[in-house]
């Protein structure tokens, strides 16, 4: 019942490495001239895993184009245009709170000894849509190890970068949220093995709109809880506030696992339309329990009532 | 008010070509959304677009009596056309809602209409406009009567909001776009309520 994939794709659905190689290669070239003064892209090498999908890659002009980074503005087609202002070198990360060594990190010194991996995860946003995304990245457990969490943490927090200057979309009098974005995961989710930091996909490292340089992804979680351009990150022994729970409690849990059963209050989440798939005339197909990673993660929810905890 | 000249006042040319310029804007939306320059989602940034343009049409519509009644700007002769064109839009936002978003899948469309006040209130508005559409012709104004006619049109005004708060109610958080278009359509509304300028005058030439 629980298709970890859709049955007819195969290999050769697969783009091939040289297609989307080039394709990269020209958009490098073109986001070369456009977004000077920002970080380039720089190629990563990265095992393959066996957690990847073999469902198609979107394209990844359809992964860099359509993204919500309100920090950038609301609409999906100005992230790609603004984020480029983000500084993301030098970048430091915290990690502190409850673990025996807090320590700030340049991002190097996180890069450095990661092993990184590519995984081919699906992303369901809570909107309706879907993406089959190649990440670069490792797991968010190794970076955890490194700090030496403590048996009385439970929880961790993790909040984006505010930087006002940098951000067109932070500003204004009327507040689309509570910056700086705030997410959470309780800490058996965090060490989960799919659980990923990401600094990279489709074989570089991450564009700013998708939330360069290092960012959160949780592939059975809505799109909203992979916090994007990470600066802090603080193991607790409380539910950490989560900022779209805290614009609207009533539609966006703190749990926010991918499930058909459970509707927004204003939409259905029964289906989901695959982005870069047949274009105008996209078919929408069934969303599946946990975008289908019910397999691996069903189990740290045994016993919760998951309309209650939603 | 003296000092507005007279082509914008009281514009002298037909209403015909308007319906044919109103059509652009939807034309190029879908000619973009085949193209695939309409973004990495085109049904949907059709769909919106084409319920913008409604939105927008609908504005420019309730705004032509205020307009005449408060600037003395005419522009009664063409309402008709910007009426029209409004429900066109509306109408091929519904359809690129079933055929393109929930492709022909009728039970989830139900379900939708039932359960999603957003969609609800939009299939509310939709009907509204439904016999103003139909009743939009000389043959329909002399047969209900004018006035019968004109309350009729009234519904517009219910249709506006149920627009309006059609878009409100289906974006995450309060982004700025239809909080604007929510406000313009109150404002529209609520300077027919003004005791002064409110109140239909006897005119000339109001048909």
């Amino acid at each position: 019942m629980l298709l970890r994939h859709a049955p007819d794709l195969g290999e050769r659905d697969v783009t091939p490495q040289a297609l989307y190689l080039s394709r990269r290669h020209l958009l490098a070239g073109a986001g070369g001239m456009l977004l000077a003064g920002s970080a380039a892209a720089s190629p990563l090498t990265a095992a393959k895993s066996s957690l990847s999908t073999d469902e198609t890659p979107t394209p990844l002009k359809d992964i860099t184009s359509y993204n919500n980074y309100y920090e950038f503005g609301v609409d999906k087609s100005e992230p790609a245009r603004n984020a480029h202002r983000l500084t993301t070198s030098p970048w430091n990360v915290q990690v502190d709170g409850m673990v025996a060594k807090p320590t700030s990190f340049a991002l190097e010194d996180i890069i450095k000894p990661a092993k990184l991996e590519e995984r081919i995860y699906r992303m369901r946003c809570v909107e309706g849509w879907s993406m089959v995304i190649p990440w670069i990245g490792f797991p968010l457990a190794d970076l955890l190890a490194r700090v030496e969490p403590l048996g009385s943490a439970k929880y961790v927090a993790f909040e984006t970068a505010l930087r006002p200057n940098e951000m067109t979309g932070v500003g204004g009098f009327l507040k689309v949220l509570d910056w700086p974005y705030r997410e959470g995961l309780r800490l058996d989710e965090a060490l989960h093995p799919l659980t990923l930091l990401a600094v990279g996909l489709y074989g570089e490292t991450l564009p700013n709109q998708n939330g360069a340089p290092l960012r959160l992804v949780v592939p059975w979680k809505y799109g909203f809880k992979g916090i994007k351009s990470i600066v802090r990150i603080t193991l607790t022994d409380k539910q950490p506030l989560t900022s779209w729970n805290m614009q609207a409690p009533q539609e966006y849990g703190f749990y926010s696992n991918v499930n058909p059963e459970v509707d927004h209050p204003r939409w259905s989440q029964a289906t989901e339309r695959r982005i870069g798939e047949g274009g105008l005339f996209a078919k929408r197909r069934p969303t599946l329990p946990f975008n289908g990673y019910a397999d691996q993660v069903a189990g740290l929810y045994t016993g919760m009532d998951l309309r209650k905890f939603y | 008010m003296a000092a507005l000249p007279r082509w914008l006042r009281q514009p002298a040319f037909p209403s015909w070509p308007l319906y044919l310029l109103g059509l652009v804007p939807g034309v190029w939306l879908f000619v973009q959304a085949l193209t695939d320059n309409l973004g990495a989602d085109p049904a949907k940034a059709l769909e919106r677009g084409l319920g913008e343009w409604a939105l927008r049409l609908i504005i420019l519509g309730l705004a032509i009596t205020p307009l005449r009644q408060s600037l003395g700007i005419n522009w009664l002769r063409y309402r008709r056309a910007v009426g029209l064109l409004a429900f066109f839009y509306v109408l091929a936002h519904l359809v690129s809602y079933i055929l393109l978003d929930q492709g022909l899948d009728w039970a989830a469309i139900g379900a939708d209409i039932l359960k999603r006040p957003y969609i609800t209130i939009g299939m509310l508005g939709f009907v509204l406009l439904l016999p103003l559409a139909v009743t939009s012709n000389n043959a329909m104004i002399r047969r209900l009567g004018g006035v019968r006619w004109r309350r009729l049109h009234r519904l517009v005004y219910p249709a506006a909001l149920a627009g309006a708060a059609h878009f409100l109610l289906l974006v995450k958080s309060w982004p700025l776009e239809p909080i604007i278009y929510a406000a313009i359509v109150v404002a529209l509304l609520g300077w027919r309520l003004l005791p002064r300028g409110g109140r239909e005058r006897p005119a000339t030439g109001r048909l």
